[in-house]
């Protein structure tokens, strides 16, 4: 997974054509930490049809709050550039994170 | 008694290891613990130490409960330095450790049919159990206050672990006063510029411990609004500030924040248990001391408990209460339908105690008259160690002398002479 931070977020993110998933999290969210080995797996599985992204927003703050993402984890995905979705809260599962790829296939 | 048991296991694994080449998944077991929080992981210690064939089931991807999205844990005895998240991860390596078997999965339904319980997840799942221990914990309280769930994941939090990062050195606001919203409180001063916490109560009155208030008191980055609620919460994409409402005065104010944390108690998620198991108005499973539930075989451990003091510390003790407590259930359970109601001759079943001296003696005298030569079985109960039995042939007066065919009750005796007993053989 392509790891973003402020020098390629927009680069990578906000000018890129097609669909790319973004993972907001960071070292102390326990949840996070347990969510990111699924998501791996799904880059594994989707890798090439949409981009798999990672942010720690830890120094990268602003930009997270930027994209309205003040709670963790944070799966956001993207479509040309325009947030299209936003998965948060500690109920989040895989499965809900599948179904959102799926749906932009 | 152990190897009835032990001999359910063997076979299992007999059966199991009889498709060679394939692994197939037994999903039938002595014990079935619902939620792994520290209720759900003592019992399971306990449990499969004493050899009990056990299963956790974990609704949410991480086991843990209530503890794993907690930071602090400083009265865990004998744990002086840990964090809850820590210490959550050795009771279920503690648990691995005596081979109890952990499973996700979100039961919906619990069925007792005497002494096999079906259990059924949300994904139609189904496993069978001998014993059942209900350890679901409790769900966050939601207040239901305007702009909660519209500002959930952009702002407003439950997890203080979680989202710790993304309050750096902003302003939030705390809402609740017991040990959670205070221990999670300093947790965050560690990231947050300012934190305000909205006490209900008084100056100076808060439900939290003394030693956890006196170190909210004298952290610099705490302040305090006291007799005061959250009325509203504002913000269009995010949160932006709350209201506060004076409830002595009525007054109202604002404040400015970029988060707002809840802790204002918790809520058992137990709709699925009614009509199977005993709740009160308030949906906690009813228990008596020993853990057991209006259901032999089936109980309730941790928060999803009626009780008063929640710590892991007491869910670690119900849990272990509940494990011994099965596995005295499930051996006198099995002792019962080998020895008593699958025998293919009659059985004389004396009850007594160890406490009534009569009871005593009756007993041996029946043993002294060679029931094998009549083709007769006798089985003893001991009253006091085997309530569910005594309780399920409604023992009031000992010694009472039962004699069972086919598995029903022909003759009940109560205090009866020696006569009297060869007069049934």
């Amino acid at each position: 997974m392509l790891e973003l931070g402020k020098e390629n977020f927009e680069d990578e993110v906000l000018n890129a054509e097609g669909v790319v998933l973004v993972d907001f999290w960071s070292p102390n969210c326990d949840l996070c930490l347990d969510l990111m080995p699924d998501v791996e797996e799904l880059a594994e599985e989707y890798g090439d049809q949409i981009k798999f992204a990672k942010l720690n927003i830890k120094g990268n703050r602003r930009l997270a709050i930027g994209q309205k993402v003040l709670g963790l984890p944070s799966i956001v995905l993207y479509e040309d550039g325009e947030k299209v979705e936003h998965l948060s809260g500690d109920e989040l599962e895989v499965e809900d994170i599948k179904d959102a790829i799926e749906a932009r296939l | 008694m152990f190897l009835s048991v032990n001999y359910i296991r063997i076979y299992i694994l007999i059966v199991n290891n009889f498709n060679k080449g394939e692994i197939q998944v037994s999903n039938t077991y002595d014990l079935i613990i619902v939620g792994g929080g520290p209720a759900g992981m003592s019992a399971a210690i306990y449990g499969s130490r004493s050899r009990l064939d056990t299963l956790v089931l974990e609704a949410k991807r991480k086991t843990g409960g209530q503890p794993a999205t907690y930071h602090d844990m400083e009265n865990y005895p004998g744990v002086p330095e840990t964090t809850a998240d820590e210490l959550m991860d050795n009771f279920k390596k503690h648990a691995e450790k005596f081979d109890t078997e952990f499973k996700r999965g979100e039961v919906t339904d619990i069925k007792v049919n005497g002494f096999e319980k079906v259990i059924t997840t949300k994904k139609g799942e189904e496993y069978k159990a001998k014993s059942v221990v209900l350890a679901m914990g409790a769900e966050p309280r939601k207040l239901g206050i305007k702009g909660e769930e519209e500002l959930k994941g952009r702002g407003v939090s439950y997890c203080a672990t979680c989202d710790a990062d993304i309050f750096e050195d902003l302003d939030v606001v705390v809402i609740g006063n017991g040990n959670s919203a205070v221990e999670e409180s300093i947790y965050l001063t560690k990231f947050v510029n300012k934190l305000t916490m909205v006490v209900i109560h008084d100056e100076g009155v808060m439900d939290a411990e003394k030693i956890l208030q006196e170190k909210a008191m004298e952290n610099d980055k705490i302040d305090f609004v006291w007799n005061s609620v959250v009325e509203e919460i504002k913000g269009e994409e995010m949160v932006e500030g709350v209201v506060l409402k004076n409830i002595k005065t009525g007054e109202k104010s604002e404040l400015d924040c970029h988060g707002v944390f809840f802790f204002v108690g918790r809520v058992p998620n137990t709709d699925f248990l009614e009509g199977t198991v005993e709740l009160t108005e308030h949906g906690y499973i009813k228990t008596n001391d020993e853990m057991e539930t209006n259901q032999p075989g089936v109980y309730g451990i941790g928060d999803v408990r009626n009780k008063v003091v929640r710590q892991v510390i007491t869910a670690a003790g119900d849990g272990a209460t509940a494990a011994v407590m099965a596995q005295g259930y499930i051996e006198e359970e099995e002792y019962w339908q080998n020895n008593v109601v699958e025998s293919d001759v009659p059985v004389l079943v004396g009850f007594w105690s160890v406490t009534h001296q009569d009871s005593m003696d009756m007993m041996s005298e029946i043993e002294g008259m060679d029931l094998d030569k009549k083709d007769c079985r006798f089985v003893k109960i001991d009253t006091y160690k085997n309530r569910l039995i005594s309780n399920r042939y409604d023992i009031d007066e000992i010694p009472t002398v039962v004699k069972i065919e086919d598995g029903e009750v022909k003759e009940k005796l109560v205090e009866p002479t020696a006569e009297e007993v060869q007069e049934i053989l």
